[in-house]
């Protein structure tokens, strides 16, 4: 899967989540960008993240991410 | 249910629903999911849940502090979800020589908990137990250790069930029942707690909640009384018709042995006081002779309250058997193995619950557990008759067609009632009766066994209890009557209620007569009525107007002197 297939993937799951539409996400998002992208909402959209793809994350990944771009780096690594 | 979905209903109208609860959450690890869970579910049940959330990990200070946001919220209910983790840690803290001792003193913690719940609200308490996970310390010889976590966790677990059969207004939501079915490892994400403090996945705070609401509605007055039973391939397997006694499957015979576990079942529930009826298309002794004659047969014809078996359609026949019965359709379930009987008697009677049975009889039973379908707040002796006054009553009712007249019908039932004062002996089955009466229930004010032992000591009240007995049978303790005094001469009723069972028998005059005699002889002048409407009492709509009150504003009042008595034909007894 191509970066930008994995970001249009993510922002329908995120859209879902968050419950808004016409969400915008690139690599360099970060969560204080988006509104409601708090802790609880993180924690959801990284089971459904991970429901989505089939992958299973660490709890380390989950924290350290820094921005979207690094969550689609972890999803890449994990899809192989 | 993924929690997706009960979060996606927070969104939708819960304006239209008429049954409204207030409920607060405390908890040791964050709650926010599980508020919305549990909000989100009320609206699958058409409750609208008002939800008081404290802050995260003030259980202690929500409770002990009577001025807390806790008590200001005057919830009805108090959900107190008390981590496993949170749990071990006090245990692991403890000094080694001490741990023997720690289910003891968490009891005495509970206790003071809940008591000090009591002294400052009526609301129930719902308390989750605990999962039972060996921490792997001792191995399997933490069993033969009191110093090991699981073997205090066990014994704290058994201990809330002795203290909640003691603390009336102490459920438990049995957590460790639920983990049990799902697995343990299914249900949580460890990964989730490590990083938000949350104990469980997404996808088990919909069996939590249900299950929190399942008790709730139970407490609220809304649970099952009745099971109705088809026969072919759901009672037993084949068709007896075509089949015959010998050819059914049941007991050892081909998967006979799923329909016995479905009887045993049954069976269990009708010990339990749930009223077990057959409804099925069959000529009617072919259908009974299983019952009587087959050897394997768990369920048998004194189990059964009315048997239904003709080759009219079942909803007309599920209606006769509510008739006679008198409960609500919202309080029967219908098992069928046939898809088509199943939609066609969910759509002709749109409030019976009709369970969607797999298609594979040996899952029947697994499938109706998980749906804890007979959750219920209170249980007393008496229960376990309760299949025989049904059966009981299905004799009165063909002998009425015998009479000319009603007076005449009445007369010949020798109808006698013991009139008494609430008496430490009744709480538990005056408490039932004022959860389970929905219909003839003037104000539907619900007591638990602590409001009503409250009620006998309460100088303010004078309380009556009525029993009937006829020449047919012993109804028991059928109705209730709470009068409050108010300033001045006038007595209020505050609770009128009456089992539906002794409908059309003259009790209200009967009651009305007592209620009168009680006012009279303590000075009152008058006796003040009032009907609050419900969803389900509109049978008792014009109940005062009826008896001769006058209407008062939104209240219906009497005058004792001008009293006359009621006629009937119930003969008071002492006993």
């Amino acid at each position: 899967m191509s970066n930008a297939e994995i970001i249009a993937d993510l922002t329908k799951i995120m859209e879902k989540i968050f419950d808004v539409s016409d969400l915008k996400i690139s690599m360099d998002t970060v969560a204080t960008d988006v509104e409601d992208w708090d802790s609880l909402n993180h924690i959801q959209m990284v089971v459904a993240v991970e429901k989505h793809f089939k992958i299973k994350f660490s709890s380390t990944e989950i924290q350290n991410w820094k921005n979207v771009g690094e969550i689609v780096a972890s999803i890449q690594n994990k899809l192989g | 249910m993924e929690f997706a979905q009960l979060k996606s209903n927070l969104k939708k109208d819960f304006n239209g629903l008429k049954t409204k609860l207030k409920v607060a959450l405390l908890g040791d690890t964050p709650t926010q999911l599980l508020k919305q869970a549990l909000k989100g579910y009320g609206y699958e049940v058409a409750v609208d849940f008002e939800i008081f959330e404290a802050d995260f990990d003030q259980i202690d200070q929500q409770i002990l502090d009577p001025t807390s946001e806790l008590y200001q919220s005057e919830s009805d209910y108090i959900v107190i979800f008390a981590s496993v983790q949170k749990v071990q840690l006090k245990f692991y803290k403890k000094p080694l020589e001490k741990r023997k001792d720690f289910a003891s003193e968490y009891i005495d913690y509970v206790r003071h908990l809940a008591n000090t719940i009591h002294d400052n609200t009526t609301a129930r308490i719902i308390l989750f137990n605990f999962p039972e996970i060996n921490d792997s310390v001792f191995g399997n010889f933490s069993n033969k250790t009191e110093m090991s976590f699981i073997y205090q966790l066990r014994k704290i677990n058994l201990s809330l069930m002795d203290l909640s059969r003691n603390v009336k207004n102490l459920f438990i939501n049995d957590l460790c029942s639920l983990e049990a079915t799902a697995g343990h490892n299914n249900v949580i994400d460890q990964k989730f707690y490590i990083n938000t403090g949350m104990t469980h996945s997404l996808d088990f705070l919909y069996p939590v909640v249900k299950n929190i609401t399942d008790i709730i509605l139970a407490i609220h007055g809304k649970f099952k009384k009745c099971l109705i039973l088809d026969l072919d391939n759901t009672t037993w397997g084949g068709i007896i018709g075509d089949d015959g006694l010998e050819g059914i499957q049941i007991g050892d015979l081909g998967i006979g042995k799923a329909f016995t576990q479905l009887q045993t079942w049954a069976k269990e529930l009708k010990e339990r006081g749930i009223i077990i009826c057959i409804c099925s298309k069959n000529t009617e002794s072919v259908a009974m002779e299983p019952f009587e004659k087959h050897p394997d047969m768990v369920l048998r014809m004194n189990d059964v309250a009315v048997f239904v078996a003709n080759w009219e359609n079942k909803v007309d026949n599920i209606r006769h058997i509510q008739s006679v019965l008198n409960i609500g359709f919202d309080s029967m379930v219908f098992l069928d193995d046939n898809p088509f009987e199943r939609n066609m008697v969910r759509m002709g009677i749109p409030d019976l619950t009709v369970p969607e049975l797999p298609e594979d009889p040996a899952d029947y039973l697994p499938y109706l557990q998980s749906l804890n379908l007979f959750e219920t707040a209170s249980h007393s002796a008496e229960d376990k008759n309760r299949t025989e006054q049904y059966q009981v009553e299905a004799k009165r009712v063909s002998v009425q067609k015998s009479f000319a007249n009603e007076d005449e019908f009445l007369q010949s039932l020798e109808m006698k009632s013991k009139v008494s004062a609430f008496d430490k002996f009744s709480v538990p089955r005056i408490a039932q009766l004022s959860m389970r009466s929905n219909q003839f229930n003037l104000r539907t004010v619900r007591y638990t066994e602590q409001d009503i032992e409250n009620l006998i000591s309460n100088p303010f009240y004078y309380n009556i209890y009525f029993t009937l007995e006829d020449k047919f049978g012993d109804y028991g303790l059928i109705s209730l009557i709470v009068l409050k005094k108010d300033n001045g001469d006038s007595l209020f009723i505050e609770t009128w209620l009456m089992s539906c069972r002794v409908l059309k028998r003259g009790m209200e005059g009967f009651v009305l007569n007592n209620i009168v005699a009680t006012a009279r002889s303590n000075g009152f002048k008058k006796v003040i009525g009032e009907y609050i409407p419900t969803a389900k009492n509109d049978m008792v709509r014009g109940h005062y107007k009826n008896l001769g009150f006058t209407e008062r504003g939104d209240k219906w009042e009497i005058d004792v002197a001008q009293y006359e008595d009621k006629k009937n034909f119930i003969l008071p007894i002492q006993k």
